[in-house]
């Protein structure tokens, strides 16, 4: 509990705090319409110099041979700078935090991995001669096979993005090749469920496009210091990573800004800051390197890509029994922030849902695309738009109404997640029923009855259901890093085919309308069951009932003995994500 | 390279620079005599931060060369107080929330006050037109809308200085 040391400056101290609900006018609007506030590249220097890069043209590519000679005799050049010049060219950016491997030079070394790389860097007395002297370096490529496709990339014999990880897959750990979360026992419960639904889903990259493009400002202070004006979001994320990069104690370096011409993650990855602190250690002058449009939005990492599959276990009366969810981040030629962002997306999963059986594998790949960084929800995001529309379709499947089949798979408090831990604070059925108002649109009475602080973690909602182990006592199966588009459903069950496009696309894009679409069927039963369903099918719609909870669960039981005993491990084991240890 | 010099008003004060032929008015302005209102955001005349006023009207500074603005009254956001006091635009963008990173607000003030210029009582039609050309990508465009106006008509309104003589 934090602790009010109210002695503490306590004739100027105001207890009164009744600000809540109050309009009050931001400290730092009088200088945004003014024109007052100083953004990084508002500040004037004597003897400014610019700083340009150099790009690569191939996505992936060999660099023979590299030839500066004719653009340092350029007019106005100062000085050109190369990978050998980099103190410690290569980091990754939560090396910070001791998380992953250096993989990202800031001048690419002997090999170009993405189209836009920074290969040489040339400082100059003006941007038209920085300009002007890039055309005159030589750099001959010899371009190598590239893979832009996130599950092409994890294949094996896939051409090898970052030799880093030279499996194309981020490694948590220097052990593991992906986030797992695994539930009770989803291939079951699929097998058990009255409808399986499957679909494929494909995000986009999307730049976040800031009005102000990544920039920053370097100048020798006094003292040996250098002051830097920078557009970061993160001012002392921007201070270390530059401080490591040209190997200066981070006290010789004067961070100024906070003052960001829109960012929305985009400003995270200190693209600018080390080169330009460098370029005036090398040169002894304030340098400016600040990314033109073009390079902003060719070269700015953007939201990274994913490609999501979602397979869903239904029962006729629109209970979730089971969901298994396969996800591939497309993270570009390096790491950045990809591998938390698939950390994130596991812990968000399966969504706002109390669901008894639960897989996921989320993966982060490389590929010869820009890297990918931070934007708004990043790791929730897309996976959510993924799910709702998932769940758009299962209502449809069950011949429910959308909010209706909300309400009825919605956590409550109490519910145990997949995660280990019980839901608290929960607040989808609220959210639905405001929704449901504001927009007209009708729900039962029984629906607008629900609440989240009841009914929640009862009997089995509450409960760790055992973790199927393999005979190698381990979760899941390996070979679902590089398995095909859709994996073996159990015997008696059936599938719907995965969309091939991306769903975003719409009925007008020319794909057939939804009626046409056989998107699921009803399992036949298996000709030989092993156990009787542990379901018992509602016999008519969902009809809720205040108060009423969900049939209880029969857990299946344990699968029969056989030569390699099955193992289970109940998930009273937390395991810290970020830094791999037991907590 | 043989500098050029160049002689306008700038928010009403004579001002001189030496410039290269081909520098654009928003280096002059901004590197040349510190006037930071004006921003970068793209060098091609798409996003709007550039905007200032030239004789009263709007003109995006990236794509403007220095040496055709011989003589020129200029006006950016920097000069629409007067003193102490804010111009009714200034008042109102902070009353209603108009900026959030503020990149853009230089720009959006700047036409909106030519807007304000030549027509006192716009429409909300004709206040979306004006700002058309400017893009932000924060706040979103109902805030500036409405802040726009609110500061027609409003007492206190000032003419830029081109305005007053076109």
């Amino acid at each position: 509990m934090l602790e009010m040391r109210k002695d503490l400056f306590a004739d100027e101290r105001d207890d009164n705090l009744n600000v809540i609900g109050k309009g009050l006018q931001r400290q730092d609007m009088p200088g945004h319409v003014t024109g007052l506030t100083r953004y990084f590249d508002d500040h004037a220097f004597e003897g400014l110099l610019h700083l340009k890069v150099v790009r690569s043209p191939h996505a992936s590519a060999r660099i023979r041979s590299i030839d500066v000679a004719a653009a340092a005799r350029a007019p106005g050049v100062r000085r050109v700078l190369r990978a050998a010049d980099v103190p410690v060219n290569r980091n990754t950016l939560l090396s910070l935090i001791g998380f992953g491997k250096d993989d990202e030079p800031s001048l690419a070394v002997d090999k170009v991995h993405y189209k836009g790389e920074p290969v040489v860097a040339i400082i100059a007395d003006s941007e038209a001669q920085a300009l002007a002297a890039k055309k005159l370096v030589r750099i001959d490529y010899e371009p190598m096979p590239a893979v832009f496709d996130v599950e092409e990339a994890l294949k094996p014999g896939a051409p090898v993005v970052n030799e880093t990880y030279s499996a194309n897959y981020f490694e948590y750990h220097e052990r593991f090749d992906h986030q797992k979360l695994r539930f009770g026992d989803v291939e079951r419960a699929l097998a058990s469920a009255d409808m399986v639904l499957e679909h494929r889903y494909q995000m986009s990259p999307i730049e976040h496009a800031p009005t102000e493009t990544n920039g920053s400002i370097a100048a020798p202070e006094q003292n040996g210091r250098f002051v830097v004006h920078s557009c970061a979001q993160g001012l002392f994320f921007a201070l270390g990573t530059a401080a490591k990069i040209v190997a200066l104690e981070s006290n010789r370096l004067h961070f100024i800004g906070g003052t960001v011409g829109g960012g929305f993650g985009g400003k995270v990855d200190s693209l600018t800051e080390p080169l330009a602190v460098l370029g005036a250690m090398v040169t002894g002058k304030p340098v400016r390197f600040v990314l033109d449009r073009e390079e902003e939005m060719l070269y700015g990492s953007p939201r990274g890509a994913e490609r999501i599959y979602i397979k869903d276990g239904l029962m006729r009366d629109g209970r979730l029994i089971a969901r298994h969810i396969r996800s591939y981040f497309d993270a570009g030629a390096y790491t950045r922030l990809s591998s938390y962002a698939a950390i994130k997306c596991t812990a968000h999963l399966p969504g706002p849902y109390w669901i008894p059986n639960v897989a996921s594998d989320v993966h982060v790949a490389y590929t010869n695309r820009c890297p990918s960084t931070a934007m708004r929800g990043f790791g929730i995001t897309a996976v959510d738009f993924a799910l709702e529309v998932q769940m758009d379709r299962l209502a449809e499947a069950a011949q429910m109404d959308p909010m209706e089949f909300r309400l009825l798979n919605a956590y409550r408090d109490g519910d145990m997640k997949p995660h280990r831990r019980k839901a608290s604070n929960t607040a989808l059925i609220e959210c639905v029923q405001v929704a449901a108002e504001k927009a007209n649109w009708p729900i039962s009475e029984q629906g607008k009855r629900q609440s989240s602080l009841t009914g929640g973690g009862v009997g089995e909602r509450g409960q760790i259901p055992a973790t199927v182990l393999d005979a190698r006592g381990q979760i899941g199966r390996p070979e679902t890093r590089n398995s095909g588009p859709t994996q073996t459903l159990p015997a008696g069950s059936s599938r719907i085919a995965p969309s091939k496009q991306p769903v975003m696309e719409g009925a007008r894009d020319g794909r057939a309308a939804p009626a046409q679409v056989p998107r699921y069927e009803a399992a036949r039963p298996a000709a030989a069951p092993l156990s009787p369903p542990p379901y018992q099918p509602a016999p008519s719609p969902y009809q809720p009932v205040t108060g009423q909870q969900p049939p209880p669960y029969q857990p299946p039981p344990a699968p029969p003995a056989t030569a390699a005993p099955v193992q289970t491990q109940h998930g009273a084991v937390r395991f810290s994500s970020v830094f791999g240890r037991r907590r | 390279m043989a500098k050029i010099p160049v002689q306008f008003r700038l928010n009403g004060s004579d001002r001189a620079a030496f410039v290269d032929a081909p520098e654009t008015l928003l280096n002059t302005l901004r590197r040349g005599l510190g006037d930071f209102a004006p921003k970068y955001g793209c060098g091609q005349g798409a996003c709007g931060v550039c905007t200032v006023l030239i004789d009263g009207e709007p003109h995006l500074s990236c794509l403007t060369l220095s040496v055709a603005c011989e003589g020129k009254r200029i006006e950016t956001a920097s000069g629409m107080a007067d003193g102490p006091d804010l111009h009714p635009l200034q008042a109102q963008f902070m009353e209603h929330f108009a900026a959030q990173c503020g990149f853009c607000t230089p720009g959006m003030l700047t036409v909106a006050r030519a807007l304000l210029d030549r027509n006192p009582n716009p429409t909300r039609d004709e206040v979306i037109e004006a700002i058309s050309g400017n893009i932000c990508r924060c706040t979103g465009y109902e805030p500036i809308v409405a802040a726009i106006l609110a500061a027609a008509g409003s007492p206190g309104m000032r003419r830029s200085e081109g305005g007053r003589h076109a």
